[in-house]
């Protein structure tokens, strides 16, 4: 089944209009960003709001070194800056409890930002920076490339003993050192590796923007937005992030283009409904509607 | 010399005055009820585009601004909480859970606050001009408006703390941000006076945002940039603790107007410096527990 979508998803710029390869890449790009995000914040319970902070500095590694390097390179090494950063910020920090965690990765966003302006404003003397132009249907297939390798992963570790310790970590970590879970090695480990494939997706996505500047490179809407479509889509299921993901990406392009001034207001009250309503999120939704099939099923055969 | 210091000293008061205003909200609100509302900008923002439309369409003085845009905030805010917060407390499994699902929740929010007051005002930058005439404090020359904008913050940030201190309300508040359930076990109201928390500090995000309007340009999306630097603050100053916000606001005052005489561009990256180091070396903030 996932096979069929995957072929499907490889074939598609041969008989999609432009458009829809495009809005496909966008859609992509949130899958990677939520389920990265999962990764991490989901089995550990660290509410990271890092997201865009990552995914920024993809965007910037490959407007330093886009023009001179090739672009499968210029991925990894926008994933590679991305891990190494993630590699910092989580032995520094990892070690707060979980809201001031939410809070610093919060404000980790905006430092990089700030200190970039200043950095750029002062010593470089740029405003923006223009990314080396790649044709559009090679984005698609980077990102389909990078999106295949994060479910892989993903699965991977779900299915592995580094799996299970992060899942331990996050029902109890002191419970979880005390059984020989190297609490600290695999917290940071994962964090990067999350950290890394958001840095991957935004090296990509500066090659479609082409001009980047850092107010659009570390936009903090971006940390929230893997993290809404992560409860829409719900963490119980593995394939939930990547329903959260499309479905309310294809929503937002939908709110975009006929509702643009309502566009916040509706996203906001599904936030606030999918919290209150749907704490399972969407794969919730689908078990009770399972169940109730089922259980309907039972009660027409006695 | 002295001119120069006076100068850098008295500015941070007046950033430090707002600061404080507006990190005593945000401490009330997570020190008591345990919301990290991050949108409580957005109730800055409404107070500030509230005297903005009050004074430029009916010439209402601002300062009378400041008993309407309060009331009206702190019932937005207990209704809010009884509504939504109440019903997230009863559906958390527990403490940590609800902390992120309200701080979630206060970010939905944030998006149909901001989205709706952008339907009402539109995304214009806006501005009035009030006791713009300047005043001499010792040889330093300040706006009429900022002065008065730090004896406001100074009296309300005061009698606030005579609320807490001394009222038999205040102590209930404090029972409540020390234990919740023991409070309740006492005889306090205790659902009332969560809501109550969070309304009060909905109406001290209004009334900093009356007084933020006073001296500075509004528009509706300002809010973000006001709660970010609220939630320094209530870090700085501890979390949980009222009196440390109300300090920790004019600490950062301070440094903001040290670092913008430096170089005005790095005042924003030297905030979340703070932050951080803050959050690193003594999480508990310097009042906090």
């Amino acid at each position: 089944m996932l096979l069929l979508i995957l072929l499907l998803l490889a074939g598609l710029p041969r008989f999609a209009s432009a458009y829809a390869v495009v809005l496909l890449t966008s859609i992509l790009m949130y899958i990677i960003l939520t389920q990265s995000w999962v990764l991490f914040s989901g089995p550990t319970g660290y509410t990271s709001l890092a997201p865009a902070a990552f995914f920024g500095v993809g965007i910037y590694t490959a407007a330093l070194v886009g023009l001179k390097l090739p672009l499968p390179v210029f991925i990894v090494a926008g994933g590679l800056a991305s891990f190494c950063l993630a590699l910092v910020v989580g032995a520094l920090t990892l070690r707060l409890r979980g809201i001031y965690f939410a809070i610093f990765t919060f404000g980790l966003v905006q430092l990089i930002k700030n200190l970039l302006v200043w950095y750029e404003f002062s010593l470089t003397g740029t405003r923006g920076r223009f990314v080396v132009l790649v044709a559009n249907n090679t984005i698609y297939y980077a990102m389909l490339a990078v999106l295949v390798l994060l479910l892989i992963t993903a699965y991977l570790i779900r299915r592995s003993r580094y799996g299970l310790a992060l899942q331990s970590i996050g029902e109890n970590e002191e419970a979880a050192a005390h059984t020989g879970v190297n609490v600290t090695i695999v917290k940071v480990l994962t964090f990067a590796v999350s950290a890394s494939f958001m840095g991957a997706a935004g090296a990509i996505m500066a090659t479609k923007w082409t001009y980047v500047d850092p107010y659009m490179a570390f936009n903090p809407l971006r940390s929230f937005m893997p993290v809404l479509m992560a409860i829409f889509g719900g963490m119980g299921q593995f394939y939930g992030p990547v329903l959260g993901a499309t479905v309310f990406a294809y929503l937002e392009e939908t709110f975009l283009t006929k509702f643009p001034y309502y566009y916040m207001l509706l996203v906001g009250i599904i936030l606030v409904i999918t919290i209150v309503y749907l704490p399972g999120g969407l794969v919730g939704l689908v078990q009770k509607g399972r169940r109730a099939i089922s259980r309907r099923g039972q009660n027409a055969n006695t | 010399m002295l001119v120069t210091i006076l100068n850098v000293v008295i500015f941070g008061l007046l950033l430090g005055g707002l600061y404080a205003l507006i990190a005593m909200g945000l401490s009330l609100q997570y020190g008591v009820a345990r919301v990290l509302n991050i949108s409580h900008g957005e109730f800055i923002m409404l107070g500030c585009m509230t005297t903005w439309t009050l004074f430029t369409v009916f010439g209402v003085n601002p300062f009378l601004s400041l008993v309407v845009c309060g009331p009206l905030a702190f019932l937005l805010g207990f209704i809010i909480h009884r509504t939504l917060f109440k019903r997230l407390m009863s559906l958390s499994a527990s403490p940590g859970i609800f902390e992120g699902n309200s701080m979630l929740a206060s970010f939905g929010l944030l998006f149909i606050i901001q989205n709706l007051a952008s339907l009402a005002w539109g995304p214009e930058i806006r501005g009035y001009s009030y006791l713009r005439f300047p005043v001499s404090v010792a040889g330093a020359v300040f706006g009429a408006n900022r002065l008065v904008t730090l004896g406001f913050a100074l009296i309300i940030g005061l009698a606030f703390y005579l609320f807490v201190a001394r009222t038999r309300l205040g102590k209930a508040i404090r029972a409540a941000a020390q234990d919740p359930a023991t409070a309740g076990l006492m005889g306090v109201n205790i659902n009332t006076v969560l809501a109550l928390c969070f309304g009060l500090g909905a109406a001290l995000a209004a009334i900093a945002g009356v007084l933020i309007s006073l001296s500075y340009s509004v528009n509706v999306a300002m809010g973000m940039e006001y709660t970010i630097i609220a939630i320094i603050v209530v870090a700085l100053g501890g979390l949980g603790s009222i009196p440390g916000s109300f300090i920790g606001g004019f600490l950062l005052g301070l440094i903001g107007s040290i670092v913008t005489f430096i170089d005005p561009v790095l005042s924003l990256a030297a905030y979340y410096l703070i932050f951080i180091i803050v959050l690193l070396v003594r999480p508990t903030g310097i009042m906090g527990k």
